[in-house]
């Protein structure tokens, strides 16, 4: 009789246990519900209880699983996929077989599937990439010097389409059916549906080509030294154009995430019990919906970043910004296949530690979560 | 197909049927559907299949009803309609001939739109409305294949990951998990680059890595659906895997992966006028994502030609609104708790 009937969702063990629906790896935390209330036992949500090192032990494991995928797709896609990388070069330009053997052994074309990739392993730990068929470059020197400009654009841009993405969410909730509320949702459906680089292209042709407010291209004017104050300005002026279009193209999500989120919350008791206590509208909002409503968004946001970041691909193309998205436009036409493969390597990374530190924030956010 | 989902209703009357001792009527009704054996004894014959139709054409016409009160999502199906006329009717409207650059040498290169260049020429002196209308076949077929493909496999891996536990279902979650992380543009973009140049590669690079978040759907659906009843009799009856996936699951993650189709096919044009934009398109063949890339070669943003930029960006905007409007409306029909909001 003393044996239990239930098996309660009890602290989990060492990695790999958390709870029974969840197994290895778990899910990424409570992504929004689209399908509305009534899911039992999905695993998607995050796992009560269990103690802080498993959950961060499966989420390192998750995202280490990841990185081996990253790693392996890379090298199949690159070298695999396209057959012979050199032929192919031969192919675009005239080329002597003497000329075509020397450039086997130089990429290590030559030697056995197995040892390329030994090889290509040992390169990424080591941080060597290869050599970029067109900057004749290592491609590890290029990602380090393109890196810098990539982040200070899709973190500005990130930012501000958080900060804008939420707010206008939680007013347009509040209000719901107001006219706020429709022309918030009816524009953010616009900027959802149009290729980001056509929005950039038109805010190009507004601001830098018919009104010439603005610079069209690059990140500095030549010449102007870059911690200077005139070099800061500079710069800001070279932002703006960019930021706007990754805004806009990625904000709507942000707002829409957020509206349904505090929709949700609305219809709860406890607001009602704040404004038994005599609170304001504002205050009941403020104080009471909204840090409950931000809990879901915060992953679904952070989610979003991976697709900010690829959205840079496009933005620096149009606006010759010089980062890694043009680095990754300028492998595309070249054809620059190691060139290709190290932005695919490093932005992949990038987002998955985004990721990962996405359900690190989440389990400090979350209270329920928190306690054990 | 007529009585397919009724299988569930039919195995429930069947021990009825059999127990049922007037020998004639089951055999009057062999043709019949089981479920009518048990309750033909007083009542006349009823036909199962014609009742079922008749709740089939009820339920449409409701679903009508729901989609015809929704103005923007008939004005979207009404726009999709056209887009998809002009693109079928192309070559009768404005025959090849008329794109080929050869015959174009009286016709002024980067004529404004005025009454004789209704949406101007390009800067091979090409009628963009021509152009516009070509490219609305490669951007809408790209579009509907590519979701058609990643629906496919986003339901049976969602499907997968619902109902299969253990180790095998762990390693699908985990591969669900990775597509969802990385952007489907970032591994479109790999893929693309790296397979032949042409319109399949973009559709398969768009199909092979926009399905996760079809996936995920189709799985939270798979598991809230696998622990309702009728499931668990269905297995307690000895239904294997296969039974349970095909005549329970899938019919009951249809309705979802339907409404997301035409969801995912903006999303898909939109890729796809990335993909070409990038310069991994098919350059031989017209697309929206093509013309915008020329218009980028020549840098028409920045030299005044804002036909060239403008036209080809609002032909994607209004077909992948459309898109967005119907899907909404499918999706509020299929999911009453969404209609509120």
């Amino acid at each position: 009789m003393t044996t239990p009937t239930h098996s309660y969702p009890g602290p989990a063990g060492g990695p790999g246990g958390g709870d029974p629906a969840g197994g290895p790896g778990g899910a990424d935390p409570g992504a929004p519900d689209l399908l509305g209330p009534g899911q039992p036992r999905d695993m998607d949500e995050p796992p009560k209880g269990g103690s802080f090192l498993g959950y961060l032990l499966r989420k390192l494991g998750g995202a280490l699983t990841s990185m081996i995928l990253v790693v392996v797709l890379g090298f199949f896609a690159f070298r695999m996929l396209p057959g012979d990388p050199v032929l192919k070069i031969a192919k675009e330009r005239p080329m002597s077989p003497a000329q075509i053997a020397e450039l086997r052994s130089q990429y290590g074309l030559d030697k056995p599937v197995i040892v390329q990739f030994w090889d290509y392993l040992v390169g990424i730990f080591t941080g060597d990439l290869g050599e970029s068929y067109v900057y004749r470059k290592p491609v590890s020197a290029l990602i380090v010097d393109y890196l810098g400009p990539t982040l200070l654009l899709t973190a500005t841009a990130a930012v501000i389409a958080i900060g804008l993405g939420l707010w206008l969410g939680q007013l347009s909730a509040w209000r719901r059916n107001s006219l706020f509320d429709k022309v918030a949702s009816s524009t953010s459906l616009v900027f959802w549906s149009v290729p980001t680089f056509w929005l950039g292209l038109i805010l190009l042709m507004i601001f830098g080509g018919t009104l010439q407010w603005l610079p069209t291209g690059g990140m500095i004017t030549p010449g102007l030294d870059p911690w200077s104050f005139a070099g800061i300005i500079d710069v800001i002026k070279h932002l703006i154009l960019p930021v706007i279009t990754m805004v806009a193209v990625v904000y709507a999500q942000f707002l829409m995430v957020m509206r349904a989120s505090l929709i949700e919350e609305m219809s709860e008791d406890y607001l009602t019990t704040a404004r038994a206590k005599g609170l304001t509208e504002d205050e009941v909002r403020k104080k009471h919906a909204v840090p409950n409503a931000l809990l879901p968004t915060v992953t679904v946001v952070f989610m979003h970043i991976g697709g900010l970041i690829a959205g840079a691909v496009t933005v620096e193309a149009v606006f010759s910004w010089p980062g890694l998205g043009k680095l990754t436009f300028e492998a595309i036409s070249g054809p620059d296949l190691p060139l290709l493969q190290g932005t695919f390597v490093v932005f992949s990374a990038i987002i998955i530690v985004m990721n990962l530190a996405a359900d690190i924030v989440y389990r400090f956010l979350d209270p329920r979560v928190r306690r054990a | 197909m007529s009585d397919k989902p009724t299988t569930a209703e039919a195995n429930a009357s069947a021990p009825n049927a059999g127990t049922t001792p007037n020998a004639t009527t089951a055999e009057a009704n062999a043709s019949a559907s089981n479920a009518t054996t048990a309750s033909a004894r007083q009542t006349p014959v009823i036909d199962g299949a014609k009742l079922v139709r008749e709740r089939r054409l009820n339920n449409a016409k409701k679903n009508w009803s729901l989609f015809r009160s929704d103005i923007p999502a008939l004005v979207g199906a009404i726009v999709l309609v056209f887009f998809i006329l002009i693109a079928i009717f192309a070559p009768l409207i404005a025959p090849a001939s008329m794109l080929d650059v050869t015959k174009q040498l009286d016709v002024p290169r980067y004529a404004p739109p005025s009454f004789a260049h209704p949406l101007g020429t390009d800067d091979l002196g090409r009628e963009l409305w021509i152009r516009i209308l070509w490219g609305a076949r490669v951007s809408i077929l790209v579009g509907v294949a590519a979701t058609v493909m990643s629906m496919v496999i986003g339901t049976v891996m969602g499907l997968a990951a619902g109902h299969f536990g253990g180790f095998f279902g762990a390693i699908v979650m985990r591969i669900i998990d990775f597509f969802i992380v990385l952007p489907s543009l970032l591994l479109a973009i790999v893929l693309s680059s790296v397979l032949e140049r042409g319109v399949f590669t973009i559709v398969v690079a768009i199909g092979l890595t926009s399905w996760a978040s079809t996936a995920r759907i189709v799985r939270s659906q798979t598991l809230s659906v696998e622990s309702r009843l009728y499931i668990e009799r269905a297995r307690i009856l000895g239904a294997g895997h296969r039974h349970i996936l095909f005549k329970h699951m899938l019919p009951a993650v249809m309705p979802l992966v339907l409404a997301n189709t035409t969801l995912t096919v903006g999303s898909a044009i939109i890729a796809e006028s990335t993909l070409s934009f990038l310069g991994l398109g098919d350059t031989s063949k017209e697309s929206w994502g093509t013309i915008l890339k020329n218009s980028m070669d020549i840098s028409a943003a920045t030299s005044g030609y804002w036909w060239y930029v403008l036209t080809p960006g609002i032909a994607i905007l209004l077909v992948v609104l459309a898109f967005t409007m119907v899907g909404r409306a499918f999706e509020a029909i299929i999911n009453p708790a969404l209609r509120s909001r």
